[in-house]
C-alpha cells in the first residue's frame, strides 16, 4: 500500500474522532513546548549570568583583605587589614611576566548631593588603570587620563544610575557634586553595564586614589590598605599560575610561616561565574528532564489511545485482512496514525514552547534563544514519540487472527 | 492442471478451556474450477470452519490442504494475506462493510493492498458497482444502503480483484427472499464467467442454484452431490432502482 493512501487512511481516521485525537495530542504539545521552553530559558539565563559577571572583566583576579579575620584577635593597627600600599609598591615593580595591570581600589558608601538631589552610593578611589581593567569607558566626557589618577584632583566619573539621580534633568559633565561635604567636578558618565554580581554596576561613583585616601579614608591611607588590588593578566589562562605567584610574593612580604593561614583573599571572578554558570546549567537541566517527563507522558497518552483505537477497530483490522492486508499493511496503518498524531503536535508544541521561551525572556529580560537545532530535535523527538508509542499497540493490531477479529462485537 | 482445492483429513479443533471442540473431524475434498458449490448443514456442523480454511482465514488443526497445488500450511501470515487478496473474494452474512466509507471506497480497499494506483482502482471499481447494479450509489455510506445493496458492495469489494474464487458464508442470510435472488443471480452471473463460487448456506432454495451440494454433519461430509442448479427468477424491474 503507497504511503500517500496509508497518510490518507491515518488523517481520515483521527479527523474521525477530532476530540479525542486534539486531547491526545495535547499530551505532546505541552511536553515538546515544555522542552523548548526550558531548554530556551535555561539558555537565556546562562547567557545573563555570564553577561553578568563578564561585567566585572573576564581575566582579572581580586586580591583583598582576609575579611575572616576582620574582629578577629589578630586585628591590629590595620584594623582587620594585612595587604599595606608597600605591598602594592613592591607589587608593581616585581612586573611579573603574566600581569597585565594592577590598579587599587577603595571603596566606600557614602551620601552624595548635587544641586538637583540626593543620593547614597558606593564611592571608590582608583587610578586610571582601573577603567582598563575593568574594560569600561564613558559614554559622556571622560574618564581620568594616568596623571589625573595619582593627583588628588577633586573630580569624579559617575555611572549612569548616580547621573540619572542626581542630575536627571540636565547634562551632569561639569556639575559638582559633593561627597562627605567635599565638592567633585563631574568629568564623565560611564557606559551602562546592567546588573552585576552585587547589584546594578551603573550606581558607583569614581574618584582619583588620592583624593580618596585624603578625604574618604579614615586613616588617610597610611601604611594599610583597606580595599582591593585588581590584577589583570595578559592571557585568560593564566589565573592559576598568577595567583600561585601572587600568594607566594604576598606571604614572603608578610612574613608568613608554613603553617600560618594566608592573611590575604585571592579571588578569581571568572570561577565564581563558572559556578554560578554551573548550577544554573544544573537548574536548566532539571527542568529540561522534567518537560522531557512531561513528553514521555504526553507518549504514554499517544499509546493509551492507540490501544484503544485498536480495540475499537478489531473488525475493521479483520476485513482488512480478509481482502489482503498484511500484518505489516495493517501495523503500518497504525503506526503512521500515531506517528501522525505526534507530529501534528510536535509542531504544535513547538508554536507553544516559541510563545513561552519569548514570554519568558521578556519576563525575565533575557535573550531570547530558539535555536533550531534544539527545535529540530524536539521535533524529531516527538516523531519518535509517536512511533515508540505507537509501535506496541500496531504490533499488537498486526497480530490479531483474521477470524477472531471478524467475528469480534464492538 | 491441478486442483483449486484439494483437501485430505482435514481437522479443525477448538480449545475452549478444558474442552476440545472437534468442528472438522476428517474433511476430504476436492473442488475443480469453475464450478458453484453450496456447502450445507444443520447449525454448528462445521460449515463456517470449513470455508474459513478454505478461504485461508484459518489454518487447520491436522491435514492437508492446497490450494492450487500450494501447502497453505507453509504460508507465512503474510503471504496467506497475499493469497487471500489475489486468489480469494469473501462475501459474509453481516457484510463486513467499513462504516462512514463511501461504497466506492469499500471496493477499492482490496486493490489497495495489492499496490494499485488511484486512476486504476477507481476505474475498476466503478466497474464492480456497475457489475452489481450498483452504478450511482458509489458516495454512499452503508448505512445509507438497504441490506441487499450493501451485499451488493460486498460483492463487488470481492469482484474487484478479478479472484478465481467468491467464497460466501450465508450471503443471503440477512436478507429477504426476493433480495436474496439479486444476490444469487449476480452470483451466478459470475460462475458463468467461469469463476469458482463456493457458498454456504443452510436453506436448499438457496442450495438448488449451484452445480453441487456438499453436506455437513459434525465435521463431517455425508453427502456430496451434483445437480443441475435452478435459475434464479429475473430481478423484477422496479425494484432495480429505488434510488
Ligand atoms: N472460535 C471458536 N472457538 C470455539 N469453538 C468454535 C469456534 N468457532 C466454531 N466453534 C465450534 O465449532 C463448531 C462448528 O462451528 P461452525 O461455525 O463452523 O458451524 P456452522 O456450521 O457454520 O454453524 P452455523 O450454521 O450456525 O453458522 C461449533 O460447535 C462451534 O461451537
Ligand atoms: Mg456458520
Amino acid at each position: 500500500m503507497s504511503i500517500f493512501a496509508t497518510l490518507k487512511l491515518a488523517l481520515r481516521a483521527l479527523w474521525r474522532n477530532k476530540v479525542r485525537s486534539l486531547l491526545t495530542m495535547l499530551g505532546i504539545v505541552f511536553g515538546i513546548g515544555a522542552v523548548i521552553a526550558m531548554v530556551a530559558g535555561g539558555q537565556g539565563a546562562q547567557a545573563a549570568v555570564k553577561e553578568v559577571f563578564q561585567s566585572l572583566g573576564t581575566n582579572v583576579l581580586v586580591v583583598s583583605n582576609n575579611s575572616m579575620r576582620q574582629g578577629g584577635p589578630s586585628q591590629g593597627a590595620g584594623g582587620g587589614a594585612a595587604l599595606t600600599w608597600e605591598d602594592l609598591r613592591r607589587l608593581e615593580q616585581e612586573s611579573l611576566p603574566t600581569v597585565r595591570y594592577i590598579a587599587p581600589v577603595l571603596e566606600t558608601r557614602t551620601q552624595l548631593v548635587s544641586e538637583g538631589g540626593n543620593w547614597a552610593t558606593s564611592v571608590s578611589g582608583t587610578t586610571a588603570t582601573w577603567f582598563k581593567i575593568r574594560n569600561w569607558d564613558v559614554e559622556q566626557g571622560a574618564s581620568f587620563d594616568e596623571d589625573t589618577g595619582n593627583s588628588n584632583a577633586k573630580v569624579a566619573v559617575i555611572g549612569k544610575t548616580v547621573a540619572a539621580q542626581l542630575f536627571p534633568n540636565e547634562n551632569p559633565i561639569g556639575q559638582v557634586i559633593r561627597i562627605s561635604g567635599q565638592p567633585y567636578e563631574v568629568l564623565g558618565v560611564l557606559t551602562s553595564k546592567g546588573q552585576g554580581p552585587r547589584g546594578d554596576n551603573d550606581d558607583t561613583v569614581i574618584i582619583p586614589l588620592n583624593a580618596y585616601k585624603q578625604k574618604l579614608s579614615r586613616d588617610g591611607g597610611a601604611k594599610y590598605l583597606k580595599g582591593q588590588i585588581l590584577v589583570s593578566m595578559m592571557e585568560d589562562d593564566q589565573a592559576e599560575t598568577t595567583m600561585q605567584k601572587l600568594t607566594e610574593l604576598l606571604r614572603d612580604w608578610h612574613k608568613l610561616d608554613a603553617k600560618d593561614d594566608d592573611d590575604f583573599r585571592i579571588r578569581n571572578p571568572a570561577e565564581f561565574a563558572k559556578a554560578q554558570q554551573d548550577s544554573t546549567e544544573r537548574i536548566a537541566t532539571l527542568l529540561a528532564i522534567v518537560a522531557a517527563v512531561s513528553l514521555f507522558v504526553g507518549g504514554i497518552g499517544v499509546m493509551n489511545i492507540m490501544l484503544v483505537s485498536v480495540i475499537e477497530r478489531t473488525r475493521e483490522i479483520g476485513i482488512r485482512m480478509a481482502v489482503g492486508a498484511k500484518p505489516v499493511d495493517v501495523m503500518t496503518q497504525f503506526l503512521v496514525e500515531s506517528l501522525a498524531l505526534a507530529a501534528v503536535g510536535g509542531l504544535l508544541g513547538l508554536g507553544l514552547g516559541y510563545v513561552s521561551a519569548q514570554y519568558m525572556a521578556d519576563y525575565f529580560g533575557w535573550k531570547m534563544f530558539f535555536p533550531a537545532t534544539t527545535a529540530a530535535v524536539a521535533f524529531a523527538v516527538a516523531g519518535g514519540v509517536g512511533v515508540v508509542f505507537g509501535l506496541y499497540p500496531a504490533i499488537r493490531a498486526s497480530q490479531l487472527d483474521p477470524i477472531t477479529a471478524l467475528r469480534y462485537e464492538t | 492442471m491441478p486442483p483449486l482445492i484439494e483437501m485430505r483429513a482435514i481437522e479443525r479443533t477448538y480449545v475452549m478451556g478444558d474442552n476440545l471442540v472437534r468442528a472438522l473431524r476428517g474433511v476430504d475434498l476436492t473442488i475443480e474450477q469453475g464450478a458453484s458449490i453450496a456447502i450445507m448443514g444443520t447449525s454448528g456442523s462445521g460449515k463456517s470452519t470449513l470455508m474459513n480454511i478454505m478461504g485461508c482465514l484459518d489454518q487447520p488443526t491436522k491435514g492437508n490442504y492446497l490450494l492450487h497445488g500450494r501447502d497453505v500450511a507453509r504460508l507465512s501470515r503474510a503471504q496467506l494475506a497475499d493469497v487471500r487478496g489475489r486468489m480469494i473474494g469473501f462475501v459474509f452474512q453481516s457484510f463486513n462493510l467499513l462504516s462512514r466509507t463511501s461504497a466506492l471506497e469499500n471496493v477499492e480497499m482490496p486493490l489497495m493492498y495489492q499496490g494499485v494506483g488511484a486512476g486504476e482502482r477507481h476505474r475498476r471499481a466503478m466497474a464492480a458497482l456497475e457489475r452489481v447494479n450498483l452504478k450511482g450509489r458509489e458516495d454512499h455510506h452503508p448505512n445509507q444502503l438497504s441490506g441487499g445493496q450493501q451485499q451488493r458492495v460486498a460483492i463487488a469489494r470481492a469482484l474487484v480483484t478479478e479472484a478465481p474464487v467468491i467464497m460466501a458464508d450465508e450471503p443471503t442470510g440477512n436478507l429477504d427472499t426476493k433480495t436474496s435472488y439479486e444476490v444469487m443471480a449476480i452470483l451466478q452471473g459470475i460462475v458463468a464467467q467461469g469463476k469458482t463460487v463456493i457458498l454456504v448456506t443452510h436453506e436448499s432454495d438457496i442450495a438448488a442454484y449451484a452445480q453441487r451440494v456438499i453436506t455437513l454433519r459434525d465435521g463431517l461430509i455425508i453427502d456430496d452431490r451434483k445437480q443441475t442448479p435452478l435459475t434464479p427468477p429475473p430481478p423484477e424491474k422496479h425494484d432495480q432502482e429505488a434510488a
